[in-house]
């Protein structure tokens, strides 16, 4: 069972980036309406340097190690830190020019933030803090009334509750319910996920992936766990030691091997676009294509025809330089190298196209050295499917 | 009871903590903000000022009250061309020695509070769309209420039992400055122990109560002393 990369057709409508080209798309003039940054900021430890312009729609995540400066960074789109000297223009509005006061203050900026730690008043209970947003929202957006937006948060049950009776994900929840409350044009999440265990994870990130589609609200996410980036993002913006490093579409920025150290060299991977084609329910297996071919993942719930998202971690795949008989692995596709980078250490990261779809694997010098790797050469990707993890949370918005 | 009570000071003394805890309720508030939140330089000193009158003899504050209050000094001349009427040996001084002399208790348990409670809550209000005005009474004012009690029963308290600054720049005129302290000190110097005992142990009782509802209550915002 193995699926040549053929199908070329479908690829037209989509735009096959390398490298060198995709810092580029992020400085063209963008359609929907940006966020325009151009601002500097020091204080103790930190120094913050940041131009750049991000399009107001989808999810873009902000993306950095520890340190970085990356929540200082949404700290001033908020307006929370005054000491930033710059310009901050949303769609055209000035928000912040020059040093000192800000020109809008924060609490007339319509932006709805989600703290790291929920900041839920502790004085007042669920059904009163969000209505503590909702008595002082910015305008009055039926979409984000109270009731639809306690529905599409799933709070009705906590509504009574005491915030400080609350798990960490129902208080990440509250919050977000809380932001959409002040019917914002614009959130703003700084790790919500951080301190909340992997399969509470999982049930946030639905409610998070559905805000551009369900309310039309562009989302800036921070984060430093790339499968957060992985599951939610249509753009990645790299922060790193103060500055903006590169920014670009999800899938790009995560096949790019120069941004590897960036991006995290253990975790680093590619994340594939993919349509659902069929379950089997005996074997546990959901058969997905792409333009490159198509993969067996561990079985999901995403509806037959839906799309979804998979991320294939670099160290999870094997190249071989022929079609291998009698293997255990599933998934073997055709493709051809694209790139190569040598680690400083053991490693050789290769990025290998199969269709437009951009694959990434680790391998030794010694592989390279025996099987003659090199940049245009065709091999054979093999991934385990149970190395592949399938993000339903989100369904492909295409605003890129 | 072997002879009556005069209940005249112990009512003014009531109107005068009262009055002084009220007046302090609104110098204190905006003090201890700044005081909790500024990165002004000037803080230690600030703080230090305020912390006076917990370390100095009652008669120095006393004595320098009474030479500002005097009618041919700077406040005292002030007061008598607006009210014609003078500072010392009123009871517009006693409150206005008491509200000097209570400072730190308003002002320390407020700091503590809004310390405790930090920027997180007000940056949540702000984003939120509470304007600076309203996150203080929307989120930080509920938030240190236990601050609010202690410092409203400690200044109550302590302005209840002032007696040096009164002397200095009260005296003892009936209905006017005749506060309890003093009465226990009169009544003392009369030899009338009976109406001393009384006095005493009501205000005994009294601090006793007031100490026990702050430390039965939270024991977070300490008056210290530095």
């Amino acid at each position: 069972m193995r699926e040549l990369g053929k199908e070329p057709q479908q690829a037209a409508s989509r735009t096959v980036t390398h490298g060198a080209q995709v810092a580029d798309a992020s400085r063209m003039p963008v359609q929907p309406p940006a966020l325009e940054l151009d601002f500097r900021l020091s204080s103790e430890g930190l120094k913050l340097e940041i131009a750049e312009t991000i399009p107001l729609a989808g999810i873009t995540a902000i993306f950095g190690q520890s340190g970085s400066g990356k929540t200082t960074l949404l700290r001033v789109i908020a307006g929370l830190e005054t000491r930033a000297d710059g310009r901050v223009l949303f769609a055209g509005n000035t928000w912040q020019n020059g040093t000192g006061a800000a020109a809008i203050p924060a609490h007339r900026r319509p932006v709805g933030t989600v703290f790291q730690d929920a900041r839920l008043f502790p004085h007042l209970d669920v059904r009163s803090n969000l209505m503590y947003a909702a008595r002082r929202a910015h305008t009055k957006n039926p979409l984000l009334s109270f009731d639809k937006v306690v529905e599409a948060i799933d709070l009705a049950g906590l509504l009574a509750c005491h915030t400080t009776t609350l798990s960490g994900g129902e208080r990440q929840r509250v919050a977000l319910a809380r932001a959409l409350l002040t019917a914002p044009r614009l959130i703003l999440m700084d790790e919500p996920l951080a301190s909340i265990d992997g399969r509470r994870k999982r049930e946030i990130l639905p409610y998070i992936a559905r805000l551009p589609r369900d309310f039309g609200l562009p989302v800036l996410y921070v984060t430093h766990a790339i499968d957060e980036v992985a599951a939610l993002a249509d753009r990645l913006l790299l922060i790193s030691d103060g500055r903006n490093v590169a920014s670009g579409p999800v899938a790009d920025m995560l096949s790019r091997l120069d941004l590897f150290p960036l991006t995290g060299r253990f975790e680093a991977g590619a994340v594939i676009a993919a349509e659902v084609v069929a379950h089997d329910t005996r074997d546990h297996i959901t058969d997905l294509r792409f333009d490159g071919g198509r993969l067996a993942v561990p079985l999901t719930n995403a509806p037959i025809g839906s799309n979804i998202r998979i991320r294939v971690r670099a160290r999870d795949v094997v190249l071989a330089t022929g079609v291998v008989e009698n293997l255990s692995a599933n998934n073997m596709l055709e493709g051809i190298i694209t790139d190569m980078r040598e680690d400083a250490g053991t490693f050789v990261d290769v990025q290998v196209a199969c269709g437009t779809a951009l694959f990434m694997s680790r391998v030794t010098h010694r592989s390279v050295r025996r099987l003659g790797l090199a940049i245009g050469r065709k091999v054979v990707v093999i991934v385990k499917s149970i190395t592949i993890d399938s993000h339903v949370a989100r369904s492909e918005t295409k605003y890129f | 009871m072997i002879e009556a009570l005069d209940f005249g000071p112990i009512v003014l003394s009531f109107k005068l903590a009262a009055v002084t805890t009220l007046i302090l309720a609104l110098i204190a508030t905006p003090l201890a903000w700044w005081l909790a939140f500024t990165q002004s330089r000037a803080k230690v000193v600030i703080e230090a000022i305020t912390a006076l009158p917990l370390v100095l003899p009652p008669t120095v504050i006393g004595f320098y009250l009474l030479i500002a209050m005097s009618p041919d000094a700077l406040v005292g001349n002030f007061w008598r061309t607006v009210t014609g009427t003078t500072l010392t040996f009123s009871f517009a001084g006693l409150v206005v020695a008491s509200v000097m002399y209570s400072l730190p208790f308003a002002v320390q348990p407020l700091q503590s509070a809004f310390e405790s409670v930090g920027k997180s809550p007000l940056e949540a209000a702000a984003t939120l769309g509470a304007s600076p005005l309203d996150a203080f009474f929307s989120v930080a004012s509920p938030l240190a209420k236990r601050g609010y009690i202690t410092a409203a029963v400690l200044t109550f308290a302590h302005t209840i039992g002032e007696f040096g600054v009164v002397l200095m720049v009260g005296g003892n005129i009936p209905g006017q400055t005749k506060v309890v302290s003093i009465a226990i000190f009169e009544h003392v110097e009369t030899i009338d122990y009976t109406q001393a005992h009384m006095l005493s142990a009501l205000m005994l009782a009294f601090s006793f109560i007031a100490l026990l509802f702050v430390f039965a209550m939270n024991r977070r915002f300490p008056v210290r002393v530095g």
